[in-house]
């Protein structure tokens, strides 16, 4: 009988559902994307659906369920930490404990409610499995890595305690052999700086990392704040564990991340409100933190490498989502190999966790090892028929051309993006994952220095400062970027090649943002950052040869095998996931074309969109 | 009641009884919630509570 488990994570944020028969990864999604709601917390109903279905497995096939963490070790955290705290944080404990005392404290109780829905009449529920947090995290890194053993670094916010790991993997085993514990956190660390520079904690990091690149780094308030942090805010050990000093960080006890008025006295500047101007300041404070943060996983990544003598490294946890930081920790050379979890936030933990119960629990010998990674390539959502996307077509009374040779199809999108425009690029499976990787993409051309400033302001309605990753050929990667390795999960930031890059004024790092930005900095410049760095995805022909052949083509016409690639969304919607969100995001944006399977829908041809489907008010801005 | 007996179990290993009388208070007072009729809302900020 084969062993079927399903992981879920779930009630903190980004649910998400994941199913392994015997061990193999088969399907994983995450809840916003069905729900529509971003980084929705709910019980994944829709996407256990998902899973379940895909597999045409029913709730009593399954071995067992298991919740990626320990909410009684969870909730111990929380009474010891309002304890020690106490008689500060009162007004968060009130509003904290009744959902424990309510919900969470009933988790296997409210699990087997919700799982009993998706199941038939009287079906029996299979056990119920609680592997710790970053045991789920860890396993996500290990379990599916191409190596045979790693040193394993998970870095999140807070998981039961723990906020930091280092482990080691080996066969089928992972033993932990460092923790950092709460309310010491690099993540919460990072979110204080992502909440003090006015960008909403949870999704706002990636924004502060983009704008790392803007700061100044000669600028003596740089240095100043680089220093302030390290003297005041944190005492970083040579092993790269660290204290935080709880005077300055609110997060603990109350409902704010940061002490608002001691900060604004260290560091001279108060919080910038939400979608305030952004000047010089949080730049440069965005820089100082993002080189505290590297320097720590630095740090971290040394010890995990004396203790575990390994030549691999893997890494989980949503502070591996830091690519400028894993970029680094590649270029610094401690480890031969590094491989990242592309579903590194806490929906990956839904994966890790099934694997976890799959080897650990359950002690199944780990005997084949994929030498490129058994994530198949992250794309493990839902994909759509011919006929879908026809049914979405009939509704919408939309006009499309269709394709019988896929090659057709992919030479006439290779001459539209050569022409400067935007193109929706909807195939396949679904990403599991934060990251469109090429089956939920909005592409352009990476050579038109208008491609950024057009995809910021008029496709995806964002922050105009915001960088864009490319989707080059893994066998060009070389050819554009200064990295020794494939990127196949826009994981991992480097620079443009030199022989790429234009000269800069001497002045540049004084001149202010916009004319910065919209300097040019290579001949590919919509993907080169302010300081030459772009966030790397290396397109292979095996993983994806759809997505691999456009590009291609991109190459016979241009000589650049190298698009512009951004998630198929607009600014606080989540990923598209089925046809008719994406013909929805097509019509709402100035995209102007959009290519579902063998399908191109041309903007100008399509009916007006009389509805009133204002995004804004369906979204709320992330 | 399974919740009672994970509860103990969970108070053995890891050896925390001093909690006892605090989530004895606090499943009263949740009994209190639950009769009320009153709705439990997460803290926005950082759901790691």
């Amino acid at each position: 009988m084969k062993e079927i488990i399903l992981g879920i994570s779930a009630y903190y944020h980004d649910s998400a559902a994941a199913l392994t028969i015997d061990g193999k990864i088969f399907a994983a999604a995450h809840e916003e994307r069905f729900s529509r709601k971003k980084q929705d917390s709910s019980f994944p109903v829709n996407a256990c659906r998902f899973v379940l279905d895909e597999a045409g497995v029913s709730l009593g096939d399954l071995t067992a369920v298991v919740f990626y963490d320990k909410p009684y070790i969870k909730f111990e955290r929380l009474l010891e930490t309002y304890h020690a705290f106490a008689p500060s944080g009162l007004k968060s404990f009130n509003s904290a404990i009744p959902v424990w005392i309510k919900e969470k404290l009933f988790m296997k109780d409210n699990l087997r409610k919700e799982l009993s829905k998706l199941g038939r009449e009287g079906e029996k529920i299979p056990q119920i499995l609680f592997p710790e947090h970053h045991l789920s995290h860890a396993a996500s890194a290990f379990f599916p890595s191409p190596f045979k053993d790693a040193a394993i670094l998970t870095l999140d916010g807070v998981g039961e305690w723990a906020t930091t790991t280092i482990g080691y993997g080996n066969g089928n085993k992972i033993s932990m052999l460092r923790e950092l514990w709460f309310p010491h956190s690099i993540g919460l660390f990072y979110a204080a700086f992502t909440y003090y520079c006015g960008f909403k904690v949870n999704s706002g990091e990636y924004k502060l990392m983009g704008l790392a690149p803007y700061g100044n780094p000669d600028a003596e308030e740089t240095k100043s704040i680089k220093r302030k942090i390290l003297d005041t805010l944190v005492d970083i050990r040579e092993d790269g564990s660290f204290l935080l000093n709880m005077d300055y960080f609110d997060y603990a006890t109350k409902l704010s991340m940061t002490n608002d008025a001691k900060w604004e006295r260290l560091f001279g500047f108060p919080r910038r409100k939400p979608e305030q101007e952004l000047d010089q300041h949080y730049m440069n404070m965005a820089y100082a933190i993002q080189e505290v943060t590297e320097e720590i996983v630095l740090k971290l990544a040394a010890t995990a490498k004396e203790l575990t003598k390994s030549d691999n490294i893997v890494l989980a946890g949503g502070v591996a989502l830091n690519c400028v930081a894993n970029g680094r920790l590649l270029k610094a050379g401690i480890f031969k190999n590094i491989w990242i979890q592309p579903a590194s936030g806490d929906a990956g933990g839904s994966l890790g966790a099934a694997l976890a119960a799959h080897y650990i629990y359950f002690g199944n010998e780990r005997t084949e090892i994929d030498p490129d990674d058994s994530m198949r390539g992250a794309y493990l959502g839902p994909q759509f028929s011919d006929f879908d996307i026809e049914r979405v077509a009939r509704k919408y009374g939309a006009v499309y051309e269709k394709f019988n040779d896929f090659d057709k199809l992919c030479d006439k999108t290779a001459s539209l993006l050569n022409n400067d425009t935007v193109i929706g690029w909807f195939q396949g499976r679904m990403e599991f994952g934060p990251r469109a990787l090429g089956n939920r993409s909005i592409l352009g051309d990476p050579r038109c220095p208008d491609m950024q400033k057009k995809l910021n302001l008029k496709i995806k309605f964002r922050e105009g400062f915001r960088p864009f990753a490319p989707s080059v050929l893994e066998e060009d990667i070389q050819e554009f970027f200064d990295i020794p390795v494939k990127s196949p999960y826009m994981l991992l930031v480097a620079p443009v090649v030199e022989s790429r890059r234009c000269r800069i004024p001497d002045n540049y790092n004084e001149l202010p943002l916009y004319e910065r930005l919209y300097f040019q900095r290579s001949d590919v410049p919509s993907i080169t950052h302010i300081n030459f760095s772009a966030r790397i995805q290396s397109v292979s022909r095996k993983t994806n040869p759809r997505y691999w052949q456009l590009i291609n083509k991109f190459k016979e016409k241009t000589g650049y095998g190298i698009v512009v690639n951004t998630s198929f969304n607009v600014r606080g919607e989540p990923i598209v996931c089925t046809p008719d969100d994406a013909y929805r995001c097509f019509m709402r944006t100035e995209m102007d074309y959009l290519v579902m399977g063998n399908y191109l829908f041309t903007k100008k041809e399509q009916p007006d969109w009389s509805k009133t489907d204002n995004w804004r008010e369906e979204f709320k801005l992330d | 009641m399974e919740i009672l007996k994970d509860i103990w179990g969970f108070l053995k290993v890891r050896k925390k009884f001093w909690l006892l009388p605090l989530i004895v208070i606090l499943l009263l007072l949740g009994l209190l919630i639950v009769l009320s009729g009153s709705s439990a809302i997460a803290p926005f900020i950082y759901t790691i509570f």
